[in-house]
């Protein structure tokens, strides 16, 4: 199980890396996205799968049920999410805001425009 | 005394302002002070060699340590007393200058730095000072920074020294190693009096040490083929190429090979290739040196000859050989300095160097020719000067080699008749014969420009009259530190009548005969303009290396910095790839504690969405479907992790998620650009080109996430959490317990980061609308 997960990060950041490369700024955004779900499920992969487990104490216990999932892995990648969230969307309205004044969305154009 | 020397420096350039014309004298007393402190202190003391030692760098076993033996005090005498005259020549030399402040603290930085190369006892630490020295002579050399051709030929000396420079550090990091190797303590290695302990010559590091040692002391003392930057160092003002490119910084490459020869030396490969640089430098110092027409490059490859000859013998080891060096250092040092600063007279009082235009100037410079005779006498070798000596004692050391000697005398002999020449070029054909125009209007100079030459050249006669003088006060000692034992100097002027005196007087005799019939010969020569030097083969080797990097480097940074984003994310993705799939190959060849492949339909449904997903989005043209695709790998993301224990990252991203997709829909797809047209623009090559880096790091990335199961971290920070989550947070939830609770400091910073966005996002979207206000405004 483990190694088609990392087989399916290999995939996020290839298709990531494809996008940035692109001419097209708005794609670079669509890079970015698909990038940073790669290395949410990289963080997520190496911290251990475990099954089912969520690392949650149940009422009246002190500690979660044994093997449970690592909580430290999770409690990064929830903050990545939201950061992530955050910069993708301010990345959207400032590329659209770029695309709107030069009227287009190729980075090398837009070069062109202002020399 | 070398913090003292620096913190003139730094003053100098404060009190140049104030000082005016008295600046030489006031500058010159630091130096001579030492020089005067240096002296008590020999003429008092035993000759037991003083140390002192400062930690520094313990861990890496550098101290700075100095230690004053006779080697390192005659060196440090002749810095600080010629030192003492070059400041107080420079300060009549630069009146009316108004940088000349900048000069004098080059000046003695320049003379702190060689200080402490004489003084160092630790190699590192010679090293630093090494280097400072050639900073501060670059310095020096590009003073008139307006002239391309002192900045060109500053450049030229700045790199030959340090590229020689990184060798020296190379070879003393070995030096270092191979001491250890054979049982040094560490904290030692790097301390030279450590390495008597141990016999180098036997470590396998051994050639290696030599070449590299060898290459910078070559570059420094100029030897053949790392001649060439001397005479382009003649840039430099005249009070500079008397101080360092006679007297002292040459010196500093012949320092090192003699203060390491009781480590290094007495093997083939050190004689033989010393010996070999040291000749062909003679050879090609005497016979270049006599195109010359400008004096001070006409002295510039004498010193490269003497230079060569002092190589030669240190180089030989024996205890005549090296006592023959030492007096020609000294020597060397006394009546070329002289004889520099004899120059710069002329060239201050006729407004020229050139040889074809002096002549008969003995009426208007009496003073500065007597200095220039004198000192010429020592030159070319005439008793009874200190030159004299030290050349008798150059060919008593060859004739006792051998044939092999032999072979070298009749070379010697030559290289030293060309001296004569030089001597007599410099000191008689521009005093005596017609007075040529230029010598008609020429004016002396003050006394403060005579004392150097005056009292440097009168040293070399007192020297060579007395010559008990020079050995008992240092060259005893001095030699003594280079061979390892006592050495009994026994220097006169007269050795009697046994057969090889007689053989060496003769050889002498020759030399001056065969040295004035040549400069009889080539009288005639000096009106016929001179062409000039074609360069050397290592000139232009030097020359051709610097152009061809210039160009590599223009051609490399329009390849990598061409202005197309795109270009530079290649790039580092690149150098990326190149950068971490070295080790990761190696990690995953390793046996890796793996777990076998074993599929799991569900898993692979999941990993099969969310790539599908990924390749989609990275394929469909239209900007819509892309981000639908999008969304498709995110919910795959979401429900890996509702499968494996993370609930609320599954719900958190399926919010995510679809608040991204529709914030992109939203956002882009009222664009009036068509996308298509982007893609179909790229060309095929650079497709292929972008699926390959792509696939690359898609590699990368699952190579290091295979990688990473092979690191177990202990569950430390787990098991507290887990423990602790109940008892401390009072919940039970233990990933809401870590952000809101025992990282909540993060959480506050994330929250941050999502305000920030949401009020750039804001700003934006006004910024529209006040733009698109405006326009109306501005109608009505």
């Amino acid at each position: 199980m483990f190694f088609v997960f990392a087989v399916a990060v290999g995939v996020l950041f290839a298709a990531g890396v494809f996008l940035m490369l692109r001419p097209s700024v708005i794609r670079l955004v669509i890079g970015l996205v698909l990038m940073s779900h790669g290395a949410n499920l990289l963080i997520f992969v190496a911290g251990g799968l475990r099954r089912g487990t969520p690392a949650i104490v149940a009422d009246g216990a002190l500690s979660p049920p044994a093997g449970y999932a690592d909580p430290i892995p999770q409690a990064l990648v929830l903050t990545a999410i939201v950061i992530g969230f955050a910069v993708v969307a301010f990345a959207a309205v400032l590329v659209k805001r770029v695309c709107r004044v030069m009227g287009t969305d190729e980075l090398d154009r837009m070069r062109e425009e202002v020399a | 005394m070398i913090l003292l020397l620096a913190v003139a420096a730094a003053c100098a350039p404060l009190l140049a302002r104030r000082a005016g014309r008295g600046l030489g004298w006031l500058m010159a007393l630091v130096p001579l002070g030492s020089a005067v402190y240096l002296g008590i202190d020999i003429a008092m003391g035993p000759h037991v060699p003083w140390a002192e030692r400062w930690t520094w760098m313990p861990a890496l076993g550098v101290d700075v340590s100095f230690v004053g033996d006779g080697l390192a005090l005659l060196f440090a005498v002749l810095i600080c007393l010629i030192g003492a005259l070059i400041t107080l020549y420079s300060g009549s030399y630069f009146a009316g200058d108004s940088r000349c402040g900048r000069f004098f603290a080059y000046l003695l930085a320049f003379m702190a730095a060689m200080l402490g190369v004489v003084f160092s006892d630790n190699l590192i630490v010679l090293f630093i000072f090494w280097e400072l020295t050639s900073i501060a002579s670059y310095a020096l050399i590009a003073y008139k920074s307006r002239a391309k051709s002192a900045r060109d030929a500053a450049l030229t000396a700045l790199l030959v020294t340090g590229a020689g420079g990184l060798a020296l550090l190379c070879g003393f990091v070995l030096i270092g190693m191979a001491a250890v190797d054979m049982g040094v303590d560490p904290a030692q290695a790097s301390s030279i009096a450590a390495l008597h302990a141990v016999d180098l010559r036997s470590h396998p590091y051994y050639t290696a040490i030599v070449v590299l040692v060898l290459l910078g002391a070559f570059t420094k003392s100029a030897q053949f083929p790392f001649h060439f930057w001397l005479p382009g160092a003649m840039a430099a003002p005249t009070p500079a190429s008397a101080y360092l490119h006679s007297a002292t910084m040459v010196k500093a490459g012949i320092y090192l090979i003699a203060r390491l020869q009781p480590h290094l030396g007495d093997t083939d490969v050190w004689i033989l290739s010393i010996t070999g640089a040291g000749a062909a430098t003679m050879v090609i110092g005497a016979v270049v040196g006599l195109r010359q027409r400008d004096l001070k490059r006409l002295l510039a490859y004498s010193t490269v000859a003497v230079l060569g000859i002092i190589t030669m013998l240190i180089g030989l080891g024996s205890s005549k050989a090296v006592k023959a060096a030492l007096v020609l250092l000294c020597a060397h040092a006394l009546y070329k300095a002289a004889l520099f600063m004899v120059v710069g007279n002329i060239d201050h009082g006729a407004g020229t160097r050139m040889i074809d235009r002096l002549g008969g100037l003995r009426r208007r410079l009496p003073y500065t020719a007597m200095a220039a005779l004198v000192a010429a006498i020592s030159m070319a070798g005439l008793p009874p000067t200190l030159g004299f000596i030290g050349k008798e004692l150059f060919y008593a050391a060859k004739l006792t080699l051998g044939p092999f000697g032999s072979g070298l005398l009749v070379v010697a002999v030559a290289a030293n008749s060309a001296l004569v020449v030089i001597a007599l070029i410099v000191a008689f054909k521009p005093f005596f014969g017609p007075a040529t125009e230029p010598a008609k209007a020429a004016h002396e100079a003050d006394l403060s420009m005579l004392i150097g030459p005056w009292f440097l050249a009168g040293m070399g006669l007192i020297l060579g009259l007395w010559p008990g003088l020079f050995d008992q006060i240092l060259g005893s000692w001095a030699a003594a530190s280079i061979v390892n034992q006592p050495v009994a100097m026994d220097l006169a002027l007269w050795h009697g009548l046994n057969s090889q005196a007689v053989i060496v007087l003769a050889l002498s005799a020759l030399t001056i005969i065969g040295g004035i019939a040549l400069y009889v010969a080539m009288r005639g020569r000096f009106r016929t303009a001179g062409t000039a030097p074609a360069p050397t083969l290592a000139e232009s080797l030097y020359n051709g290396a610097l152009a061809g990097l210039y160009r590599v480097g223009a051609r490399f940074a329009a390849a990598v910095q061409n202005g197309h984003l795109t270009r530079y994310i290649a790039v580092v993705l690149l150098v990326l790839i190149a950068g971490v799939s070295i080790p990761l190959v190696g990690a995953l060849l390793h046996p890796l504690a793996i777990e076998p492949i074993s599929l799991d339909v569900t898993d692979c449904a999941i990993a099969a969405l969310i790539a599908i997903g990924a390749v989609a989005a990275a394929l469909i043209p239209t900007y819509l479907g892309a981000i639908a695709a999008l969304g498709i790998s995110g919910l795959g993301i979401a429900l890996t992790f509702a499968l494996y224990g993370a609930p609320d990252l599954a719900l958190t991203l399926i919010v995510v998620e679809v608040l991204t997709v529709v914030v992109l829909a939203l956002v882009f797809h009222h664009l009036p650009v068509h996308s298509s047209q982007a893609l179909r623009s790229s060309s095929r090559i650079r497709t292929v080109r972008d699926v390959a880096i792509a696939v690359a790091c898609g590699a990368l990335v699952t190579g290091l996430t295979l990688a990473s199961a092979a690191i177990h971290l202990p569950a430390d920070a787990a098991t507290y959490y887990s423990k602790t989550s109940v008892p401390q947070g009072y919940g039970h939830n233990i990933v809401n317990v870590i952000l809101v609770d025992f990282r909540a400091l993060d959480t506050l910073g994330e929250i941050v980061v999502v305000a920030v966005a949401g009020l750039g996002v804001l700003a934006l979207l006004r910024l529209r609308r006040i733009a698109a206000a405006r326009p109306e405004r501005e109608a009505t």
